[in-house]
């Protein structure tokens, strides 16, 4: 199930060729099909993007757009292996940037008020979120899509409302800058990081951490999860306010890079994380996916979607291509996940 | 506890949804190292009586009596904690989790402390597989498979294994042989038997009379909400049993009327109904 486990599973003996069985645990490994489809995209590009693609700026460009994306999948993914979806976040990144520019910005109070408000607002609508898909037991893609109009209706009226314009510009202080918003090197975004970190806490959570494995089964069967005492509603709640928290935190770094917020800057993530998590090999139905998986599968929508910058195709054609990718990815996926179960039974026969 | 003193016991229990009765007046009792197999056709309320025993629902009117003491549930959890363990028609497992981790569900062992927990993963694998094994599924052998690997009659056996493993005392059946093949069932008895050899007090839900009759020592028929019947092993043959599930009456009235028919046309049995 996951990275540590094949690893010591491994060295398990359970007979057979060595071989066939390091073919078998890593086909039953869910991130499978996207480390092939990763090192695929990379190979691509590597050749028709040529040497740039290769540079540190070409590094810089894809991982910069990875980071901010990869901090949202990771927990839109464990959502996703809970069996929720969370499309608020198109709003949520938007609504944290213009709080703290506003706060910040606009009024001129601490930035670190501005950049606690913002995170707050995330974990306000997560939690709103959360406890609206287990009032109502509405499918939470509906309940994610209206709070998502909801918060950009919100963020749009306030901002106008206050500032007078939908863009609000900050000047942010030399350590939140160096903190938050920095270039490393002049060009690797300090988000990039922060982004390694979110992932280092995921891992321990989803796959070391007893409460992944509620989190998985809260995906694979809720009924049965919640027979088994598993605080089903509470952990609904934590994911969502996590996602919301996740959201709020890309919309504060982003107004710390940009120095200016604006109110449609979010609408791209919604269907970029999904499709970021479900490259990973992540069920969309719930129940199954990892952590490696969330990241790979960001990795590889990052690439193309800079990468296609170095060569001399049409920009436009780039969605064809992650188009085409996100069926590839799922189709190949699919074919894994059969090949872990039988290959299990076909062993012992 | 004498030996006499049922396990789990239903005294005059109805249960009603609003204005509509479900459940009228059941009275059951199942004691250690016996199987109660309840029968009834779709729509008879099993499905109620049995989230009723394991804690889902509370009783309208009525007592609930463990080894003879009133008690009440106040969900599901709590009848699992007093050890009333319920396993449903597919096992009620996560086919994309590995056998390790299913059976520890809810209840992860852990290696660590405070925020460092760990889910100790050699620990759970061990003693799934040894639980399993103890139940004679030897083919599992390996915590990591995922449970979607295995076969129907395998899943019910993990599943049953689980229920022992944490403590309980009386196992409820949800029709755990309806989906499997011939000798897949009969894995799953094999194990219904071993429960019983064990001393645990096993509810059987089942429209399969062939497959109660192979384990039962005691019987209760349902119709519409009601106990219709309760015998003991030996009882009552097959297909009085088959009868009664049926609404005894109507198949009589059934068999009748084609009597009726053939008579009237010499011998000939009534056309197919279009």
């Amino acid at each position: 199930m996951n990275t540590r486990n094949s690893v010591l599973a491994s060295s398990v003996p359970s007979g057979g060729e060595s071989i066939k069985v390091t073919i078998g645990q890593f086909s039953r490994r869910p991130e499978a099909g996207s480390l092939l489809g990763l090192i695929a995209v990379f190979v691509f590009f590597a050749l028709v993007g040529g040497k740039v693609f290769l540079s540190p700026a070409g590094y810089a460009s894809w991982l910069n757009v990875a980071a901010e994306i990869g901090i949202v999948a990771l927990p839109v993914g464990l959502l996703m292996i809970a069996g929720d979806m969370d499309l608020s976040i198109g709003a949520v990144i938007p609504a944290a940037s213009l709080t703290v520019a506003i706060i910040s910005g606009h009024y001129g109070l601490p930035e670190i008020v501005g950049i606690s408000a913002g995170l707050g607002i995330g974990l306000l609508v997560g939690f709103f979120n959360g406890y609206l898909v287990n009032r109502t037991g509405v499918p939470s893609l509906i309940v994610t899509i209206g709070s998502m109009f909801g918060v950009m209706g919100l963020t749009l009226g306030l901002t106008v409302l206050i500032a007078g314009s939908t863009g609000v510009s900050l000047v942010p202080g030399p350590t939140i800058k160096a903190i938050l918003g920095d270039f490393v090197g002049g060009m690797f975004q300090v988000t990039i990081f922060w982004w390694l970190l979110f992932v280092a806490a995921f891992f321990q959570l989803l796959h070391v951490s007893p409460v992944g494995n509620w989190i998985f089964a809260l995906g694979g069967d809720k009924v049965s999860a919640r027979n088994a005492g598993i605080p089903t509603e509470r952990l609904t709640v934590a994911l969502y306010m996590l996602s919301g928290f996740c959201a709020a935190f890309v919309g504060v770094s982003q107004v710390l890079v940009y120095q200016s917020a604006q109110v449609l800057a979010g609408q791209s993530f919604i269907f970029n994380s999904i499709m970021c998590v479900v490259i990973g090999g992540v069920l969309l139905t719930g129940g199954a996916g990892s952590v490696v998986g969330i990241v790979l599968g960001t990795l590889t929508f990052a690439i193309v979607n800079q990468g296609i910058y170095f060569t001399g195709i049409d920009p436009n054609l780039g969605s064809v291509i992650i188009g085409a990718l996100l069926l590839v990815a799922v189709m190949m996926n699919d074919k894994f996940r059969l090949m872990a179960m039988s290959y299990a039974t076909k062993k012992k026969k | 506890m004498s030996d006499n003193t049922p396990i789990l016991e239903l005294k005059n229990v109805d249960k009603s949804f609003g204005p509509i009765d479900v459940l009228h007046d059941i009275s059951l009792k199942v004691r250690a190292g016996e199987v109660l197999c309840l029968l009834g056709d779709n729509g008879a309320g099993k499905s109620t009586l049995i989230k009723t025993l394991a804690g889902v629902h509370k009783p309208t009117r009525g007592t609930i009596l463990m080894d003879g003491e009133p008690v009440e549930f106040s969900g599901p959890r709590d009848a699992q904690e007093k050890g009333i363990s319920t396993v449903h028609q597919f096992g009620g497992t996560f086919p994309l989790m590995s056998i390790g981790r299913s059976f520890f569900v809810g209840v992860e062992p852990t290696r660590g402390w405070g925020p460092f927990k760990v889910y100790d993963r050699k620990t759970a694998n061990e003693i799934a597989v040894k639980a399993v094994q103890d139940f004679g599924i030897t083919r599992i052998d390996d915590g990591d498979r995922l449970v979607g690997g295995l076969s129907g009659g395998e899943r019910q056996s993990l599943a049953i294994a689980r229920a022992v493993h944490f403590g309980a005392r009386v196992l409820i059946l949800d029709e755990p042989t309806a989906a499997l093949g011939v000798k897949q069932a009969a894995h799953v008895l094999r194990i219904v038997n071993e429960a019983k050899r064990r001393g645990l007090a096993v509810i059987f839900i089942t429209h399969q009379v062939m497959h109660a009759m192979a384990v039962g020592d005691h019987f209760a028929v349902l119709i519409r909400g009601a106990i219709a019947a309760d015998f003991r092993r030996g009882e009552k043959t097959r297909e009085e049993i088959t009868d009664l599930m049926a609404g005894g009456e109507t198949m009589a009235d059934l068999e009748a009327q084609i009597e009726t028919y053939m008579q009237s046309h010499e011998g000939q049995p009534p056309p197919p109904a279009q």
